[in-house]
This record gives C-alpha cells, structure tokens and sequence, in this order.
C-alpha cells in the first residue's frame, strides 16, 4: 500500500524522541481504549438485542474478543500512520509518534492481537462471528488505514463500515446469523459516521491539512461539507427510527428516535446555514476551541455523540427488561 | 475501530518532554511491561480452559460409555 498523497509536511517532519521506556501503560493507548468502549457498547447491544440465550461468561469472552479486535485494528493504525499522526496537534502525544513505542511493536501487537481474539471469538461464539471479526480488522486496517484515508475524501464514509459492524458481530456471536435487524444496526452507524465526522472535520480541519489527509472540507471545501452533512443527515433519521416498526425497538425507542431525530436535523440544518469551517483562525488557540462560526459544527458533533448513544442504550434497556419480563 | 472510521477519540496530551534516558528506569519499565505480557497470558490460558470446559463440557458427559 502506498503513502502517496500525505503532504511534504508530513516527510519534513521530526521524529520526536522521548527517551522515556515505554510502559504497559502505552502500549494499552495504542488500542485506542476510548474507541475501544464505544465498540464494547454497540457489540454488547447486539449481542443481547439477537435474544438468544447465552451463559455470561461465553458472552463475556466474546465481548472481550470484540474489543480486542478492535484494539488490534487500532494498533495497525497507530503503526502505519505515524507519519501524518506526528505532525496532527490531535496525535502528536501518541505511543508511536511521540517515540515512546516503536512502530514494529505496534505492528507486533496488532497481528498477536488480530489472531488471537479471531481464533477465541470462533472458538468461544462460531465461524460467522469470527469471520465478521476478522473482516472488520482487514477492513479497518488495510481497506480504510492503507487506502481509502490518503486516497480519497470519502475514507470516512466507506471506511466507516469498519466501526459499523461490532453490532453484527455480537448478534452473530450470540445468534449464529445476522438477520436484518442486525444490518439495520449497521446501517445506523454507518449512516452516522459522515455527518458525526465532517462536523468535527470543519473545525479542524487545518490539521488534516498540514497531514495532507483528504478529509471533506480539505478537498471540496466547508459548503460543500456542510450540504453533504445536511443530506446525510436527513437518510440518517429515518433509519435510526426504522426499528421501532421491524420489532427491534419499542415504543421508548420509538421517542428517543424521533426526538433524538428532531434534534439532531435541527442542528444540521443551523450547521448548513452557518459559515463553519471557512477561513482560517489567526489566533493560536488549543485544537478544540470553537472557530469563528464554528460553535453549530460543535454543536452537532458534540450531539451525533449522544444520539448514538441514546439510540443503543435505548435498545440495550428495551431488551434486558424484555428479557426479565418473559 | 475513530479516526474517521469509528467515533472518535477526544485530543490526546501531547508528548512529554524529552528526559535523559536512564538504564535503571528502562529495567523498570521493561520488567513491568514482562509482568503485565504475563498476566495477560495466563489469562488467556486461563480464559480457553474456561471455554473448553462450557463449550465441551455436556459432550464428554453424554458421550456414550
């Protein structure tokens, strides 16, 4: 796989040299643990959303063997884009750029990773869960981390499957099959990702800039982000509300969907009508200040977060107390 | 599975500053980072024997005798 399309900035760039040894510690951060739990949630939802009984401690492992896919994803990640992390403000403190750790062993780490919780999860769960696992690391990995995020502006919308998937693997785990309730738990995230993402993208942009990384406003500019945020936005309610009439969710789904929905178009469409992401900031301020006309792409990142997660607790709490009541 | 793929990771601290490097805190780290590579492995042992025996267990005690 190639590195063609990062910037001069990127080869220019230094190789920062802690000198501290590396602890345990780092090398848990290269699993991106935050990322890690948001995986474990949505897995966790569909494992108990295929309602099949399944004894704790199998259930458990498979989890495990989910989140530790997902770390193994991380770390190839992590070892392949060191480059562009050690000149983005956003990943410069990261175990391999910041010199802590180096890139073989995050290498190292992902394949130990990647074989060992496919060959756990195939013999704790069965083949399809497995076989789903290790499509989502492959995935992430090589389709999303080696070629899609350097090659072309819309890396987050097909790489977006990658984070799409746990949903499916859990339900499979438990299930043996992904019916259509499962895939429409993907779909919901992978419908969720673009406008989650270019929304954070609009006011950090000069960072995957100077990266050279070809996210949405970098290559077709913040209107363009912003209309595409929009459309996305409106394909996405109707699909996050769809469960509560194919039987996956219930009534309280049902308004959590459409409030959520309501919500979540309302804060697209005063992002749309912003002036977010264009023109650069002359101050020097931290990464995550809000940019002159920036404060609606906060607003709508900062709520993708918790629609998600409304949507998938929503879930969760509708079937464990289904679960008890039967 | 965030970078743009996944939802995403809050800004991460920035690097620390560079510390002369000392060979008694490099045998630290690494003893540590020995101990935790053997917790981890003991309870992947641990976790497959746990797995065998839910996974296998009703087979062995139905086999026919």
């Amino acid at each position: 796989m190639h590195k063609s399309t990062a910037s001069p900035t990127v080869a220019e760039a230094p190789i920062l040299d802690s000198r501290l040894p590396a602890e345990w510690s780092d090398y848990v951060q290269l699993l991106k643990p935050r990322v890690m739990s948001l995986v474990v949630f949505t897995a966790l939802t569909g494992l108990v959303c295929a309602g099949v009984p399944m004894h704790p401690l199998l259930a458990a492992v498979a989890i495990l063997c989910i989140a530790l896919g997902a770390g193994a994803s991380a770390a190839f990640n992590m070892w392949f884009d060191a480059d562009i992390d050690r000149v983005m403000r956003r990943t410069q403190g990261r175990p391999v750029p910041s010199g802590k750790v180096q890139g073989a062993d995050a290498l190292g780490l992902g394949i130990v990773l990647t074989l060992l919780s496919v060959m756990l999860l195939a013999m704790t769960t069965n083949w399809l869960a497995a076989g789903l696992l290790a499509f989502t690391i492959f995935f992430y990995a090589v389709v999303y981390t080696m070629w899609l995020k350097r090659w072309t502006a819309q890396n987050i919308v097909i790489g977006g499957l990658a984070g799409a998937l746990p949903p499916a693997i859990g339900w499979a785990a438990a299930a043996g099959e992904t019916p259509l309730n499962a895939w429409l738990m993907v779909l919901i995230i992978f419908l969720w990702t673009p406008p989650h993402f270019w929304a954070l993208s609009l006011y950090t942009s000069e960072d995957y800039a100077k990266a050279g990384v070809p996210m949405m406003p970098v290559v077709r500019g913040a209107r363009s982000t912003r209309l595409q945020v929009l459309v996305y936005s409106l394909v996405l309610i109707p699909v996050c509300i769809a469960p509560a009439f194919t039987g996956l969710g219930g009534q309280v789904y049902l308004a959590v969907s459409a409030l959520g929905g309501g919500i979540f178009l309302l804060l697209a469409w005063r992002l749309f009508r912003s002036h977010a992401g264009e023109g650069a900031d002359p101050r020097n301020g931290q990464l995550y200040d809000v940019k002159v006309g920036a404060r609606d792409a906060r607003n709508l990142f900062a709520f993708s977060i918790l629609y998600l997660f409304a949507l998938f607790a929503t879930l969760l709490g509708e079937h464990l107390a289904r679960g008890l009541t039967s | 599975m965030t970078d743009p793929a996944t939802p995403t990771e809050p800004a991460e601290p920035p690097p620390p500053a560079p510390a002369p490097s000392d060979p008694a805190a490099e045998t630290a780290a690494r003893g540590r980072r020995n101990i935790f590579i053997a917790l981890g492995l003991v309870a992947f042992i641990v976790l497959v024997y746990l797995v065998t025996l839910l996974r296998m267990g009703g087979n062995i005690l139905e086999r026919p005798l």
